[in-house]
């Protein structure tokens, strides 16, 4: 506690958190690199929230890289794109990150392709009107790269009743070792600025704020340096504590102002988009590449050669451990996305998706398994958690499956960020209990 | 319930997050007890090798009931019975009988924690209920209070009397605690409050050095490892209203006095932040420490005792599921708080 006091940075942050050790010196200073091109693409029909899109090829359909493969299924879906050139092999069911199986394009990539993208007339952005915009942003298939992959078409259309004022760009980077957001701003700072200005052209607004957590003060510095004199764009160090980028922490830290529970963050008039999503929406109307591949952050103490990394989705795990040297003896498990809310691999055929911005292999070392003990009633679990929950009467009632009322006590606003998991001293897995618990509610409230 | 974890080859598949923090409750409770070893040690410099005996009875009697009855086959592990027999043990008079720390710790042990369900289940402090039961079954020994002896070796009292036996006459020299003096002695006599820091005194074992309780106190609170909140604001409390009713005329006792006698800060820093007994969240300690604080001065000065922080905490521990329901957090997004924007602030 006294610890914490000493923590305090004084720059605007939200109230609870915690402070995970770091571990982004590992990759952080290390540029991005092109992943060669694997020998075979897997893309799953569900890489984003909503209906899986809908298959537009067969298999022995040639395709080249940046085409079309699957077209959306209704209003919240999104497209998916060949990320390679090659040839269709098959549809069907493969490992998806998530956990089961799930329709999935497998492209046999043609080894002699120069792997150029078809020519594509590209509409000048500034010219297109404003819902064009956003036509055009779904069918290049952009979701949000920070790890939810919400279509991001659907959030630039906020409900009538709530417009937006200002935009807040997240280039947080919470969780502990991703570092390619923050590659991206240092690497791709145009790019960031280009789709903050389309983004703000289509929701017809000129406020922008960049959020940045204090660690990144070469981002800082370079998205200032490098913001238009024309717009209302301004640069907001953060406070370094997690989770400063989850859309409700960063309104607060940077408004002063909490969303209401239950509401989405136009509910106060602001709307939250990733650094990595706006550069990829600048690049559809630069080069008409629509989203295919991203940085992403290989790290952890478990692979070889860490390093911040241009994959096309769909290469599979096993691809990318190979191009970064292989596993450490200690290799202990491998995630998809931050140590905090990222999600354990049991295959290594599972291919990487949109929403996957870091594969970490942890050692034995960085992912102890301890005991579970019983909860000692410490009250840790209350002074970490972001939303004010009460996480440790919520994991008593989890644990004898009085799911209403958790509901009861906000199990609604739980964002499963694992604050909560993270700092109770008896190992309880409060967050996985809470995610458990949300699922078993909503087939209650369904039956 | 366990998280799921198989194990295919060598990988691991767990739920997030799948960092964590250092801080285990064994940790916690394991370094709960190395502070105490200076406390333990003084008491030992002081009161000669009874103390020690006495320690390892109440122990003995912690930790056989807990392997004996404990739901968990390796709850001793966990640290929390040792606890509970050093905390008991502190709080005896050096020349208690063994047989009675023992039976004390059993019934800590047993009767406040296992019949509850064990760690993290009980309502109150094993340790301070151990004592409680003891000052109800046996009244004269537990305020029987040796002095400092001459001869270290001396044992202070009779710590080998058998059970159901009366009490051979002890040839210890016996005095009142500073307390005790103020309040029922025939000539009051204030002890130098400097004394009181030290340990120089007459009392229970841990009663003994205000000094080195507060260094382990406040060496667990920057560790994280107690909730500084709960000391805090009983000492506050304690020195507030005894400080008012000093000065009202109602009080024989200094709030300095009052701060740095009796068991207060054993109770203060290590029975009171009992994390299972405790509210969780950090208003309800405040409530729980100024209440707890009220209590001890009102027990003190107008109670029948000389001293009250063990009913003053046992009696909040039975509150503290009150407290906590009263004190739930306030929803996210339920603040009319209309703060200034950061960013029209900045840059
Ligand atoms: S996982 Fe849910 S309950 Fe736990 S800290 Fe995060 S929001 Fe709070
Ligand atoms: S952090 Fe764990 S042990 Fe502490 S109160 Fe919360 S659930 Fe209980």
């Amino acid at each position: 506690m006294v610890s914490r006091l000493l923590q305090t940075s004084g720059l605007p942050s939200f109230k609870n958190g915690v402070h995970p050790p770091e571990n982004k010196d590992l990759t952080s200073a290390i540029p991005s690199r092109r992943l060669p091109f694997p020998a075979e693409i897997v893309l799953p029909l569900s890489q984003h929230i909503g209906r899986p899109a809908q298959a537009l090829v067969k298999p022995g359909d040639r395709v080249e890289r940046g085409d079309v493969i699957a077209e959306a299924s209704g209003y919240i879906s999104s497209f998916v794109h060949a990320t390679a050139a090659g040839t269709v092999k098959s549809i069907e069911h493969w490992p998806h990150p998530a956990g089961a199986m799930q329709p999935s394009v497998r492209i046999e990539v043609d080894p002699h392709s120069t792997q150029l993208q078809r020519p594509r007339l590209v509409p000048h952005w500034d010219e297109v009107p404003e819902e064009q915009l956003s036509e055009e942003i779904s069918k290049a298939g952009i979701v949000g790269l920070g790890g939810a992959a919400f279509p991001s078409h659907v959030k630039l259309r906020p409900p009538e009743d709530q417009p937006v004022d200002v935009l807040m760009v997240n280039g947080c980077e919470c969780e502990p070792y991703l570092t390619s957001d923050h590659r991206t701003m240092l690497e791709r700072p145009e790019h960031v600025h280009q789709g903050i200005r389309i983004v703000l052209r289509a929701l017809g607004i000129r406020r922008a704020v960049i959020g940045i957590e204090s660690n990144k003060p070469d981002a800082i510095e370079i998205m200032r340096d490098t913001a238009p004199g024309d717009l209302d764009i301004s640069v907001q160090p953060l406070e370094v504590k997690y989770p400063q980028g989850a859309e409700k922490m960063l309104i607060k830290a940077v408004t002063g102002r909490e969303v209401p529970s239950g509401k989405l963050p136009s509910a106060i008039g602001a709307l939250v988009q990733n650094v990595a999503t706006t550069a990829s929406v600048a690049l559809v109307f630069e080069t008409g590449q629509p989203l295919i591949e991203r940085i992403m952050t290989v790290s952890g103490r478990g692979i070889r050669q860490p390093g911040n990394w241009v994959i096309p989705f769909g290469t599979k795990l096993s691809d990318v451990i190979a191009a970064c040297g292989g596993l450490n003896d200690d290799a202990a498990e491998i995630v998809f996305g931050g140590p905090m809310m990222g999600q354990s691999q049991a295959s290594l055929d599972v291919p990487v998706l949109k929403a996957t911005g870091g594969i970490l292999v942890l050692s034995n070392d960085e992912c102890k398994r301890q005991d579970i003990l019983p909860c000692i009633r410490c009250g840790k679990c209350l002074e970490a958690c972001p939303v004010f929950l009460n996480p440790q009467l919520m994991g008593a009632l989890a644990r004898v499956d009085r799911f209403e009322e958790m509901a009861e006590n906000n199990l609604g606003d739980c964002m499963l960020c694992g604050c909560c998991s993270y700092v109770c001293p008896s190992n309880i897995p409060l967050s996985q209990l809470f995610a458990m618990s949300k699922i078993q509610l909503s087939r209650l409230q369904a039956a | 319930m366990k998280a799921r974890e198989a194990k295919h080859g060598t990988v691991k598949i767990t739920a997030a997050p799948h960092v964590r923090t250092a801080d285990s409750t064994t940790r916690i409770m394991w370094s709960v007890v190395l502070s105490l070893l200076p406390v333990v040690g003084a008491s030992i410099w002081i009161f000669g090798p009874s103390a020690l005996l006495v320690l390892v009875a109440s122990i003995a009697g912690c930790l056989l009931t807990e392997r004996l009855f404990g739901e968990r086959g390796n709850s001793l592990a966990d640290g929390s019975a040792m606890i509970t027999g050093l905390l008991l043990g502190l709080c005896l008079p050096a020349g208690f009988p063994l047989w009675m720390a023992f039976l004390g710790g059993v019934f800590g042990i047993g009767f406040g924690k296992i019949v509850f369900g064990g760690l993290g289940q009980n309502i109150f402090n094993p340790a301070l209920l151990g004592r409680a039961f003891l000052q109800a079954a046996f009244p004269v020994a537990i305020t029987t209070w040796p002095v400092r002896s001459a001869d270290w070796w001396a044992l202070r009292g009779d710590n080998f009397a058998l059970p159901f036996m009366s009490p051979g006459a002890s040839d210890a020299i016996t005095g009142a605690t500073p307390l005790g003096n103020v309040k029922f002695g025939d000539d009051p006599v204030i002890t130098p409050l400097f004394d009181l820091f030290l340990g120089n005194i007459s009392g229970s074992l841990g009663e003994t050095s205000a000094l080195l309780i507060l260094l382990g106190g406040i060496y667990l609170a920057i560790r994280g490892h107690l909730n500084w909140h709960i000391p805090v604001s009983i000492l506050v409390s304690v020195f507030a209203f005894s400080g008012l009713f000093y000065l009202l005329g109602l009080s024989p006792f200094s709030p300095g006095f009052m701060l740095f006698s009796g068991g207060l800060m054993l109770g203060a820093w290590y029975m009171a932040t009992d994390m299972v007994t405790s509210p969780v969240t950090n208003s309800g300690c405040w409530i729980f420490g100024v209440s707890i604080g009220l209590l001890v001065v009102i027990i003190r000065i107008w109670g029948g005792l000389p001293e009250g922080v063990m009913y003053a905490i046992l009696l909040m521990n039975a509150l503290v599921p009150f407290i906590n329901r009263a004190t739930q957090p306030r929803k996210f997004g339920s603040a009319s708080d209309k703060s200034e924007p950061a960013a029209e602030k900045g840059s």
